[in-house]
């Protein structure tokens, strides 16, 4: 596999797709994407509404499974895992962020962001550390007792993103993160997200159909129309922060 | 996830929906409820009879008659098997009664004394029967509740009342106790030769001489009043109306029913012989043992060990059939938690969702929805023994009460032990997990990006 062979190159996606049956109709959500993302790099996904963006993120994430094509992260087939490894990879390798924030409403932040420590079963000795660190990265420091409905919108998304990060994943989805925030708000998580990205070393895969925020964030830009991917281009921003 | 951190998210979802959990919880509780006040009704009733009938002392005793006599103190059966040759009729008599007491392991051995007398008090007469109560006796429970005090020896001339008897004599049976009564009975004489010869009416002498030598003489005894008491302590067994000691009971060779067998089949010459004789036992572990040295003697032994075994019988398929019935209300609880379960993942579809975006396997949501049921089965389950308790509590109040406005001594009905309360928690939280089977799959099947999407 020539992705594969490649240095650096964390995932690849060789002619990935992803049908739906709706009705009579099949959906060609994904059509036959191949794709490489390396790592420490943030690749922008950017598509219109419908472009097949999300669906090409979920089945990144291990959220999904391609009807057919193959998806190799660090060297791993994605297809050969069972629904146990994935759920591990997805727990391990991969941190995500939504554009509702999906915090659960009933929940401190403080136990949201611990919500990936408990799945991993790590010691509760370490776990206050770890969710201390993770909020004090995204400086919500201040906010772990509060619950999400006493949260702005940017801070729940960066409550999120601590969430995310707080099981030390390699990856990071972040799907659509600015689109329920407003434009300054919107920067600041993108700026956080370069933060992270230069500090940690993180390689992140972000949808958005903006594509100004696309181009001033991104390393890369892989757009996306009707399920395929109609060009890709490498953009020599990164200097903005 | 540890078992720790299931046992935390699950208590927190029960919190969330609080009323629609304990109102589901309590669904289990009432289930359980039913069943433990069923059951404990079952187990305290049986507790009841076994415990009334070892006090009775009929399970430490074994009942002997003769071959001859083919009537076993339980009536009218078939002719019992034996392995002793049919022609041997061995006299149930003194030389037999003494062979017995030298039996190992043999406390007592006394004759059922049992007859019919008239009993004169203040002038009226009132016909009875008497029945000789051994010593052993003294611990019945037949005695607890006695007005007055038990024979103040084993030979003492005195007499204690059944209680319905004694409302005949006096309205106030307890102001009976001290005084006297007097027995009229007939005493059965055996006459010899001598006798018979010295008879002066040779109409009397042919009399004796057709009779086989048993005279039957009318004879008074008086006897003080040592007591009253509520039951037959001889639980029906037998059956009499006033007690004596055994020992003054034989000493008046009251004629009783065998003997007129014993004429009538021409036994009536030489010592007279028991109708039955009852052998106390030091355990009720000895009985099986006796039972078979005096069948190798060459008598008829029955104990009710073997009636104790059917009651153990009878109870278990009452307890099953109260079980069965009470189990219904369970199963109705256990569908509320399907429902309950079912609204549950409806409503959190979204965090299961989100959950296994972050790693949650399938495992892990289905273990969280069983803690979820096997929870609402345990509180139930605790909360319905408490609740099943209390009405047996009631029961036996109920009981109570309307069996003292009936005279009688208020009996414990409802009794729950150890095992059936645990069984009971136990049960209801297998119920609850097997309830908890269809909606935690469900929910664990759940695809994530469905679940995610879903508003």
């Amino acid at each position: 596999m020539p992705t594969q062979t490649l240095t650096n190159t964390l995932i690849g996606a060789e002619k990935v797709s992803r049908q739906y049956q709706l009705g009579e109709a099949i959906i060609h959500a994904v059509n036959e994407v191949s794709l490489e993302v390396r790592a420490g790099e943030f690749l922008a996904l950017l598509g219109s509404s419908g472009s097949g963006k999300s669906t090409l993120l979920n089945l990144l994430a291990g959220l999904d499974r391609p009807t057919s094509g193959a998806i190799h992260v660090e060297g791993r087939d994605l297809a050969a895992l069972d629904a146990n490894e994935l759920a591990r990879y997805r727990r391990d390798t991969v941190g995500m962020v939504f554009q509702t924030f999906n915090l659960l409403p009933r929940m401190t932040l403080e136990e949201n962001v611990e919500l990936p420590l408990r799945l991993a079963e790590v010691d509760r000795a370490e776990r206050s550390a770890r969710v201390a660190e993770a909020l004090e990265r995204v400086r919500l420091g201040a906010r772990r007792q509060h619950r999400p409905s006493e949260l702005s919108g940017g801070e729940q998304q960066r409550g999120a993103l601590a969430r995310a990060l707080v099981n030390r994943p390699r990856i990071l989805f972040a799907d659509e993160p600015t689109g329920n925030l407003d434009s300054v708000t919107g920067e600041q998580i993108l700026l956080l997200l370069r933060e992270i990205q230069d500090s940690l070393g993180m390689t992140i895969i972000m949808v958005t159909h903006e594509r100004p925020l696309a181009e001033r964030f991104a390393n890369r830009i892989a757009v996306l129309s009707d399920g395929r991917l109609v060009d890709q281009f490498a953009l020599s921003t990164g200097a903005v922060v | 996830m540890t078992a720790r951190d299931l046992a935390e998210l699950a208590a927190r979802n029960l919190r969330e929906a609080i009323l629609r959990n304990s109102l589901t919880t309590l669904g289990v509780a009432v289930g359980v409820a039913s069943l433990v006040a069923m059951l404990s009704l079952g187990v305290g009733l049986q507790a009841l009879a076994s415990d009334r009938l070892t006090k009775s002392g009929l399970f430490d005793a074994v009942f002997v008659t003769s071959r001859r006599d083919f009537r076993g103190p339980g009536g009218d059966g078939p002719p019992r098997k034996s392995s002793a040759p049919p022609e041997k009729f061995k006299p149930l008599d003194e030389d037999a009664r003494q062979q017995f007491a030298a039996l190992p392991n043999v406390v007592d051995v006394y004759p059922q004394i049992r007859f019919l007398t008239d009993v004169r008090y203040q002038g009226n007469s009132h016909s009875t029967n008497v029945l000789g109560v051994p010593e052993s006796s003294r611990s019945a429970s037949a005695f607890d509740a006695i007005t007055g005090k038990y024979f103040s020896s084993p030979a003492a001339e005195e007499a204690i009342l059944q209680q319905d008897f004694a409302k005949e004599l006096s309205p106030q049976p307890a102001s009976l106790v001290g005084k006297e009564i007097t027995l009229r009975y007939a005493e059965r004489r055996a006459l010899s030769s001598d006798e018979i010869a010295k008879e002066k009416d040779i109409d009397a002498q042919l009399d004796a001489m057709m009779t086989g030598g048993i005279s039957i003489v009318s004879r008074e005894k008086k006897l003080r009043i040592a007591g009253v008491i509520e039951s037959d302590p001889s639980a029906g067994f037998g059956g009499g109306r006033v007690f004596l000691p055994i020992r003054v009971a034989e000493q008046l060779h009251a004629a009783q029913a065998n003997d007129v067998q014993d004429f009538v089949r021409g036994g009536g010459f030489g010592k007279p012989t028991y109708a039955a004789l009852t052998i106390r036992v030091k355990n009720p572990k000895n009985v099986l043992q006796i039972e078979d040295a005096i069948k190798k003697l060459g008598f008829n032994a029955f104990s009710l060990l073997d009636a104790s075994k059917t009651l153990r019988q009878v109870f278990i398929v009452f307890d099953m059939f109260l079980g069965l019935f009470a189990s219904l209300a369970l199963t109705v609880a256990s569908l509320g938690i399907v429902n309950t379960l079912l609204m549950a993942i409806l409503e959190r579809r979204r965090e299961i969702g989100v959950l296994k975006s972050l790693g949650a396997t399938d495992g892990d949501v289905r273990s969280l929805f069983f803690a979820e049921a096997g929870a609402m089965g345990l509180f139930g389950g605790i909360f319905g023994v408490a609740l099943g308790w209390l009405i047996g509590q009631a029961l036996t109040w109920g009981t109570t009460i309307y069996l003292r406005r009936q005279d009688l001594p208020g009996v414990k009905i409802s009794y729950v032990p150890w095992w059936l309360a645990a069984s009971a928690i136990a049960f209801a939280v297998a119920v609850s997990l097997v309830a908890g089977l269809y909606p935690a799959g469900r929910a664990a099947r759940l695809n994530p990006v469905d679940a995610l999407r879903y508003e």
